[in-house]
């Protein structure tokens, strides 16, 4: 067949290849416009995607405000849920989201989707007076209004966020103290860290919270914004991706070995990561010797579900990645720290 | 004085398209995201282990050059062969359903690798990959002495769609964090982390191109026609046997290296075609190193033009070639 043949049948491009290709770039220029999804660890837990941190719990919408305590109270954010029923009002939830683990009689409550896709008839069928959202769920919450159910849109944001949204969720729910209460014990539970750690030689870390498994191929890592970043830095690390002012990122080979972590902390879900598979994939990175952190043996993989919820136990979180920076400080220092 | 024969006339572009793969091979680990010393790159005096540069040079750069060349002319003379076999120039590595093979079995790895014995991302794609092969193979092969390339093109998109509506069933029941990893495996992704992915597919994309090598006179028969290739003298059912199964398995170890980059595949042999006409013994060999550098080409594109931030490369396949296979196609008529 001659060239020109061949010619002449090209030209009917294929159309379904047009598609794909501008599938992908639409899509990647969403991932890039939006910063990706609200960081792929939070992600995980069902948060949404992040918004603008200036309308931290927005005004409670739908049915007007009669000054109540709300009693059917339902959930679709983990991380809301944790704060509800930590300020003690966790017996007036009647239905949560799908990713919700914590606390444990979360399992007896009804699950009721979560960002993409929330059960409304059901939500609807269990009376509620109040509808904790995403604030990315416009259309639900339009569709609450319609139905006459005050809703409470949650926006993501950094560390500071969870205290704020607390006092916030307290006054809707009409527990202003004990909302008072809880965020002041995790600020001082965050501050005990932050003291901790104060004068000591910051490490250089990385913070990834997603990867191939098996290899180092599709690294994902915490960048400059967000909660999880924040943590690193409060517990007395050096983010290495700090001045990438997103979320989170898919980190090269390259870009890993030029950043120099002095140490990696990987976090996953708690399902499937059994100790033998946490040692297997700790090995994983063996491949790059010249890493600091390989090199002195400074790889910690944590399976929690815990690390991926900006909650009440944020403390926590920054109490273990303090313990994995600065072992030495909390051995001497805060005896009282558990 | 003699006119010179199309082929003779056609080796000289080979011997260019060589040039550039080989140029591009050594030159792009020289370019990158980060200032490295080239010095400390080739110093003796530093033990490897404590050699950040010769690393970045050695675990990150070279082996992505390497695995860009060689899924590039991989699926560069896959394609070509496709073309060849189904005598359909729209024909490519990824239109039998060997890629959306591959892809099942890596979204099945990447959603439930944590709980299945899965093997790893690459192996699950090969396995992907290798069911679809005999899949396909089997309804060609089921009711003709020989392929029947209406049923094998037939066969193969029918199975492209049922694996991706599997794809879609797997994305739909895993979360956020899964599905987003999954979509960023189907846009291409070279940074291979050292050789082992590159090793693994290595022996399957040898003997795939050894076959080839055979195959470009059998190519050419085919283009006239089964039965005109059989009056020639050519076993027409071995020879199409020999391509379906050398074509999958190229595909399948290049899609294992670097996911299902596109572009490559069908754009490469008709770029190459303009030039040097149809015969496969100068269109296999002109693509598998044009694609090659191609790809190398454009994989330095992806790492250094958003930096620190990383591309998909098969978005760049896309937005750099296009263009210019257009430009051509217009430049020549």
């Amino acid at each position: 067949m001659s060239a020109t043949n061949w010619l002449g049948r090209v030209r009917a491009i294929n159309p379904r290849r047009l598609r794909r290709v501008v599938g992908l770039a639409a899509l990647l220029l969403t991932a890039m416009t939006v910063g990706s999804p609200r960081t792929i660890a939070q992600a995980r837990a069902g948060e949404g995607p992040s918004g603008n941190v200036d309308s931290v719990g927005a005004a409670p919408r739908g049915r007007p405000d009669t000054g109540a305590r709300p009693t059917r109270i339902i959930s679709l954010v983990p991380s809301v849920t944790e704060m509800i029923f930590a300020m003690g009002a966790g017996p007036n939830v009647v239905g949560v989201s799908s990713y919700d683990h914590y606390p444990p009689e979360v399992a007896t409550r009804p699950r009721l989707g979560a960002l993409v896709d929330p059960d409304f008839e059901r939500i609807l069928t269990l009376h509620p007076d109040l509808v904790l959202v995403y604030g990315s769920q416009e259309d639900l919450v339009r569709r609450l209004d319609a139905a006459h159910i005050a809703s409470f849109s949650y926006q993501n944001g950094g560390l500071d966020n969870v205290t704020t949204t607390i006092r916030r969720l307290g006054e809707r729910l009409r527990r202003p103290a004990d909302a008072e209460r809880l965020a002041a014990s995790i600020e001082a539970d965050l501050d005990r860290v932050r003291q901790a750690v104060t004068g000591l030689a910051r490490p250089r870390t990385a913070l990834i919270f997603g990867r191939e498994g098996g290899s180092l191929r599709g690294l994902y890592a915490s960048a400059g914004v967000g909660f999880l970043h924040d943590l690193v830095e409060l517990a007395g690390g050096d983010d290495v991706f700090g001045d990438i002012r997103r979320e989170n990122l898919q980190v090269s080979t390259e870009m890993l070995l030029a950043r120099r972590p002095d140490v990696v902390i990987e976090i996953h879900a708690s399902e499937g990561w059994t100790p033998t598979r946490l040692a297997e994939e700790r090995r994983v990175w063996d491949v790059l010797p010249a890493l600091p952190a390989v090199r002195t043996g400074h790889v910690y993989l944590l399976a929690d579900d815990s690390l991926s919820i900006p909650g009440p136990r944020v403390a926590g979180i920054a109490e273990q990645f303090a313990r994995l920076l600065h072992p030495d400080a909390f051995r001497r220092a805060t005896p009282q720290a558990h | 004085m003699t006119a010179r024969s199309p082929l003779t006339r056609g080796i000289p572009v080979v011997l260019l398209c060589f040039a550039l793969m080989v140029a591009a091979i050594v030159f792009a680990p020289f370019i990158g995201s980060t200032d490295i010393s080239f010095g400390a790159v080739f110093s003796r005096r530093i033990p490897f282990a404590d050699n950040i540069d010769a690393q970045i040079f050695f675990l990150a750069r070279l082996p992505r050059a390497l695995a860009a060349a060689l899924v590039g002319g991989t699926l560069a003379a896959a394609g070509a062969v496709f073309q060849g076999l189904l005598r359909n120039p729209l024909a490519e590595p990824y239109t039998l359903g060997i890629s959306a093979g591959a892809s099942l079995g890596a979204m099945v790895a990447i959603t439930f690798g944590a709980m299945l014995p899965t093997g790893g991302v690459a192996t699950a794609g090969l396995a992907g990959a290798g069911l679809a092969v005999l899949v396909v193979y089997a309804l060609a092969n089921a009711r003709h002495r020989g392929l029947s390339t209406t049923v094998l093109l037939l066969s193969g998109v029918t199975l492209n769609a049922f694996f991706w509506a599997l794809i879609l069933l797997v994305q739909y029941s895993s979360d956020f964090a899964e599905t987003y990893r999954a979509l960023r495996w189907l846009m291409g992704d070279l940074d291979v982390v050292g050789y082992s992915s590159i090793v693994t597919a290595l022996p399957l994309i040898v003997i795939a191109f050894v076959a080839f090598a055979w195959l470009a006179r059998p190519l050419n028969l085919l283009s006239l026609g089964a039965e005109a290739a059989g009056a020639r003298g050519l076993n027409v059912a071995r020879a199409q046997r020999v391509a379906f199964f050398s074509g999958s398995i190229a595909t399948a170890g290049a899609v294992s290296i670097g996911g299902p980059i596109g572009f490559v595949g069908i754009i490469v042999p008709h770029l190459i075609r303009l030039v040097v006409g149809a015969d496969h013994r100068l269109v296999l060999p002109a693509s598998a190193c044009f694609g090659a550098a191609f790809l190398v080409a454009c994989d330095v594109v992806a790492r250094t033009v958003a930096a620190p931030l990383d591309l998909p490369v098969g978005i760049i396949t896309a937005l750099a070639g296009g263009p210019f296979f257009l430009w051509l196609l217009l430049r020549r008529r």
